[in-house]
């Protein structure tokens, strides 16, 4: 394929047209949908600046802030989320290395078990949850203390597909053999080699996975509510019945808080924010 | 050169056993071992409890009979319209984020556009329940922000049958979530379509339309699917934010057995067990059976 100058020329000249075209095409498509994402926020936020009559202001999110069910429960989300982000790490970490490293055969199994949380809808589960955990022998919700603790589980098994897949992600990109047996041959014991070697290189998937889980947990409303804990979600769903321009003002709190968390992981990773798939 | 010989090293010293954990054998599964036992306790523990009083019935004894009951109106209209939504919002947010996604991806705009769409759908994506909910109520319900500037237009649009609480307000709040969800699952997609099948149907003759309908289409078909099939699964799973809109009493099957939890409407518990396992088992056949296969066969083009 040889081209002379002319040709090549009059070709660009060509397909200049088309490829405005395409480009203006591009950018009405791109306006019309953020129209759509943009349009709920921007009345939502318009609503919470409406707390005080005929002036525009920020009484709402005073009132919010004011209310004396929002900070324990808010709190109580937050203290939630950390306990079972923690759990989650202590629990992921090893099972991906170790099928990683000693136990290729679990793989496929341990993927299975990590797809479960897609299948099985968030109120089926609290369902089954409470028909288990509620009556002896195994009468684990008989306090709202022990069902927060039981609460705290499920959002930590809820969690493993998305820690599952960034920590998987996290060990291909490194040597982990080699890792491994460098800390081997150093004297570093099991222990002192997951704390102290897989981790730290793992900080970046970790904490992906971490923000994931965090975004999911801080206002889960389904297994809360038929689990009667006081946490974000029923607080809000409440909020919504309850209060005129509140639930305003707190769709936006809950708005910055996820975009915080998103925002965190696009930073770390410098790539693709990952999803979660359960509403 | 490096690599290959710790490689090769590695895989000796595995062979001679340096990479010993803990000696006793059990030891090799302690690792695994709390992810197992959380799983039965969290996950799998609950499901089958549920399965086993779904096919108990009313004296005790195994039979079906929960199931056979699954044909009432209730169960059948809620899970119709279960059904109804969310293939609506998959196949609309589907296309819709398969659009948006091309756009940013191979639409000519700058790159900034495409991070900002794929941050914004991230958040977009796990901006779901009570908020999102409460969002729209503050902009579509009676006197949310543009109901109430199509009123000012002349327009009542409540008065034209239009509603929030019914199954196109509800397809339009959980487009909310399915279309950034589309558009972030099948970017990855868009980019592993390589440049020299683009070049070798150019240098064959063909024209884009050609090369998207005989040659990008196919390859990308797997994976649309799969995602769709995803998206129906989030949809048809979803139940804070109808819950949170509805106030629990719109005709959705997760509404149903949130309204089962509470207080036996059904007035049938085994029923309720059964409406319950019927959600898992319709997710489990699209999960394993459809989307499972679909996401093996886009992986074997797109690497």
């Amino acid at each position: 394929m040889t081209t002379t100058p002319a040709s090549a020329a009059s070709a660009t000249v060509t397909v200049q047209h088309p490829v405005t075209r395409k480009r203006l095409s591009s950018w009405l498509i791109f306006g019309v949908v953020s129209l759509y994402f943009l349009i709920p926020l921007g009345a939502t936020f318009y609503w919470s600046l409406r707390g005080t009559k005929d002036v525009l202001g920020f009484e709402a999110y005073r009132k919010l802030f004011a209310d004396t069910n929002f900070l324990p429960a808010f709190s109580q989300s937050i203290v939630n989320a950390i306990a079972a982000i923690f759990l989650s790490l202590l629990i992921v970490v090893p099972t991906a290395y170790w099928v990683t490293l000693r136990l290729p055969k679990l793989r496929s199994i341990v993927e299975f078990i990590a797809l479960l949380p897609f299948v099985i809808p968030a109120v089926v589960l609290v369902f089954g949850i409470i028909l288990l955990y509620s009556r002896p022998p195994l009468l684990w919700t008989a306090t709202y203390n022990s069902s927060r603790v039981v609460l705290i589980c499920i959002y930590v098994a809820l969690s493993f597909p998305y820690m599952f897949r960034s920590v998987d992600n996290g060990l291909r990109a490194i040597d982990v053999r080699a890792l491994t047996e460098a800390a081997q041959s150093l004297g570093a014991n099991w222990p002192t080699i997951l704390l102290q070697v897989i981790f730290p290189n793992l900080r970046t998937a970790l904490l992906s996975g971490a923000l994931l889980t965090f975004a999911i947990v801080i206002g889960e409303l389904t297994i809360a509510l038929y689990m009667a804990q006081h946490t974000l979600g029923p607080y809000m769903s409440d909020l919504t019945r309850s209060k005129v321009y509140e639930p305003s003002a707190m769709a936006i709190v809950a708005f910055a808080i996820t975009w915080a968390a998103m925002g965190l992981i696009q930073l770390v990773t410098g790539g693709q924010a990952q999803t979660t798939a359960g509403h | 050169m490096k690599t290959n010989s710790t490689n090769s090293q590695s895989a000796k010293s595995t062979a001679g056993g340096a990479l010993r954990p803990p000696r006793i054998p059990i030891g090799n599964w302690l690792g695994v071992l709390p992810f197992f036992v959380f799983s039965g306790l969290f996950l799998i523990g609950p499901v089958l409890i549920l399965a086993y009083r779904s096919l108990q019935g009313p004296e005790g004894g195994l039979t079906l009979d929960n199931y056979g009951q699954l044909a009432t109106n209730t169960v059948l209209s809620s899970y119709g319209m279960s059904i109804k939504i969310s293939l609506t919002t998959a196949i609309l947010g589907g296309l819709i984020g398969f659009l948006i996604a091309w756009v940013v991806s191979m639409g000519g705009l700058p790159p900034r556009v495409r991070l900002l769409t794929t941050t914004f759908s991230g958040v977009a994506a796990n901006f779901a329940g009570v908020p999102l909910a409460t969002a729209y109520i503050f902009t579509l319900g009676r006197v949310g922000l543009i109901t109430a500037l199509f009123k000012w237009l002349g327009v009542d649009l409540y008065r034209t049958g239009f509603s929030l609480y019914s199954f196109l307000g509800l397809t339009l709040v959980y487009l909310y979530f399915q279309i950034p969800l589309m558009a972030l699952t099948i970017l990855p997609a868009l980019d592993g379509l390589k440049r020299e099948w683009r070049e070798a149907a150019e240098n064959l003759g063909a024209s884009p339309f050609q090369y998207w309908w005989q040659v990008a289409l196919p390859v990308l078909t797997p994976s649309i699917l799969g995602t769709m099939i995803l998206l129906f699964g989030s949809a048809f799973g979803a139940h804070a934010t109808a819950y949170a809109l509805t106030g629990g009493l719109f005709d959705l099957a997760t509404l149903l057995i949130g309204r089962q939890i509470s207080g036996d409407v059904l007035h049938n518990p085994g029923l309720g067990y059964a409406v319950a396992m019927g959600m898992v088992l319709i997710m489990a056949f699209l999960i394993f059976f459809v989307y499972s296969p679909l996401q093996r066969r886009s992986e074997r083009w797109l690497k």
